[in-house]
């Protein structure tokens, strides 16, 4: 099993440290072989499910979302940025510049001393034109969504996901925002 | 008045001869999907979460438009229906930018509670993160295009309970937008008396009190309801 970071406020992984002595449990069931809270680089190989948290928003997310679907059999859209772009894709609305007018904003017009868009190439990745979902960009098998989705429909979700089963969400399971 | 006889997910049922298949089902106890209707005001079939079967025609119909017949066949569930309003669901969504995470009316929203009962965990849609503009010029409330979902339920309280006229329609399609009085900004109209009528309406968090943040804005819609069944019919009933 993996989860991924991509562009989020690291809420969802919050929620899901939340998953308390069900944690323990998980650990006896799964390895966790990729994850923002275990120090492995690169995306290996075979991974049977990744939980997917943020949007679409850099170069850099693209380009692991598109290694991870190629290595993974389940993905999970996780929280409401993976699933619907959420408040990273509120740029989207600002039109055709909105990723150099966001930076303009952010590091220009508000900066109190050194003025400067970060700017070093291979290691502080391009944004893209737009943010968008994670289901936009690759197919994905299954949607969790919620800001964050608590600790309890999480562990629900993987729950029964390990028991092979297909994940239902359905009233109180269910939930955006 | 005349009586009508017809079945509703088959129960029999009889209802007035003017009513709609909305309210038969209804009384009926059979409870349709609704967005755009709202108890006390006429309906307009705007939103289309309502749609039926109705034996004899291949189209869909919404029950809340559409009187009710002697010897109607109504189905008001079936994968079909089920699809088709899930479908409408994920085009209000995909439409607009609805963000419920920092939204006034998250966890007291009609459109978020229509989303889970229809099962939407995602919207298969591109999403069209349009451009809209949000209106607080108003000294108690704010408009925010980016909820809106055109229900008109602003603009039939504004005129048939208040008479006041303030809300409308301008625009076509995707582009249409509920407007104040001539296309001005809702602080400087002449018409609003400021009955907050509109902001009670709201389905979502298009309309909303000032100075309330993120899932604070809850809504007594019960109360224009009361205030109209209290002028026709001079019942003063309340909960």
């Amino acid at each position: 099993m993996a989860t991924v970071w991509l562009g989020g406020c690291a809420g969802c992984h919050m929620s899901f440290l939340d998953l308390d002595e069900f944690l323990i449990e998980l650990a006896d069931a799964v390895d966790l072989v990729y994850s923002p809270v275990v120090d492995v680089k690169d995306y290996p190989e075979n991974v049977d499910l990744c939980l997917i948290e943020g949007a679409v928003c850099n170069e850099d997310n693209l380009e692991i979302l598109h290694k991870i679907r190629a290595r993974t059999k389940v993905l999970v859209s996780f929280g409401d940025c993976a699933v619907t772009g959420n408040v990273p894709a509120m740029r989207n609305q600002l039109g055709i510049d909105n990723a150099e007018n966001v930076l303009q904003r952010a590091y220009i017009e508000n900066a109190q001393n050194n003025p400067a868009v970060p700017k070093a190439d291979g290691i502080v990745p391009q944004l893209l034109e737009n943010v968008r979902p994670v289901h936009e960009m690759v197919y994905v098998e299954y949607f969790l969504p919620g800001c964050p989705p608590p600790a309890a429909r999480i562990k629900s979700l993987v729950a029964q996901l390990l028991a092979g089963a297909v994940p239902k969400q359905e009233g109180e399971q269910l939930k955006f925002g | 008045m005349a009586a009508k006889t017809l079945t509703i997910d088959g129960k029999q049922i009889s209802a007035e001869e003017n009513e709609t298949v909305l309210q038969a089902a209804t009384e009926a106890g059979i409870k349709i999907p609704t967005l755009c209707h709202l108890e006390g005001v006429y309906d307009v079939g705007a939103c289309r979460l309502c749609i039926v079967e109705i034996a004899g025609t291949p189209k869909l119909l919404p029950a809340c438009t559409t009187k009710v017949a002697e010897g109607m066949e109504v189905k008001t569930d079936s994968e079909r229906l089920r699809k088709y309003r899930r479908m409408i669901l994920e085009l209000l969504f995909a439409e607009r930018n609805h963000v419920c995470a920092v939204c006034v009316s998250n966890g007291h929203c009609e459109l978020q509670a229509l989303a889970y009962s229809l099962g939407m965990e995602h919207v298969r849609y591109d999403y069209t993160f349009p451009k809209w503009s949000v209106d607080t010029t108003h000294r108690l409330f704010g408009m925010d295009h980016n909820r809106c979902v055109l229900c008109t339920r602003c603009v039939r309280v504004c005129w048939h309970i208040e008479g006041a006229g303030t809300k409308n329609v301008s625009g076509r399609g995707a582009k249409s937008k509920i407007i104040t009085d001539l296309n001005q900004s809702w602080g400087t109209s002449d018409s609003c008396t400021e009955c907050g009528k509109c902001v009670m309406a709201c389905p979502t968090g298009a309309l909303f009190q000032k100075g309330s943040t993120v899932g604070e804005m809850e809504r007594d819609r019960d109360k224009l309801e009361f205030i109209v069944t209290a002028r026709e019919k001079k019942q003063w009933i309340a909960d």
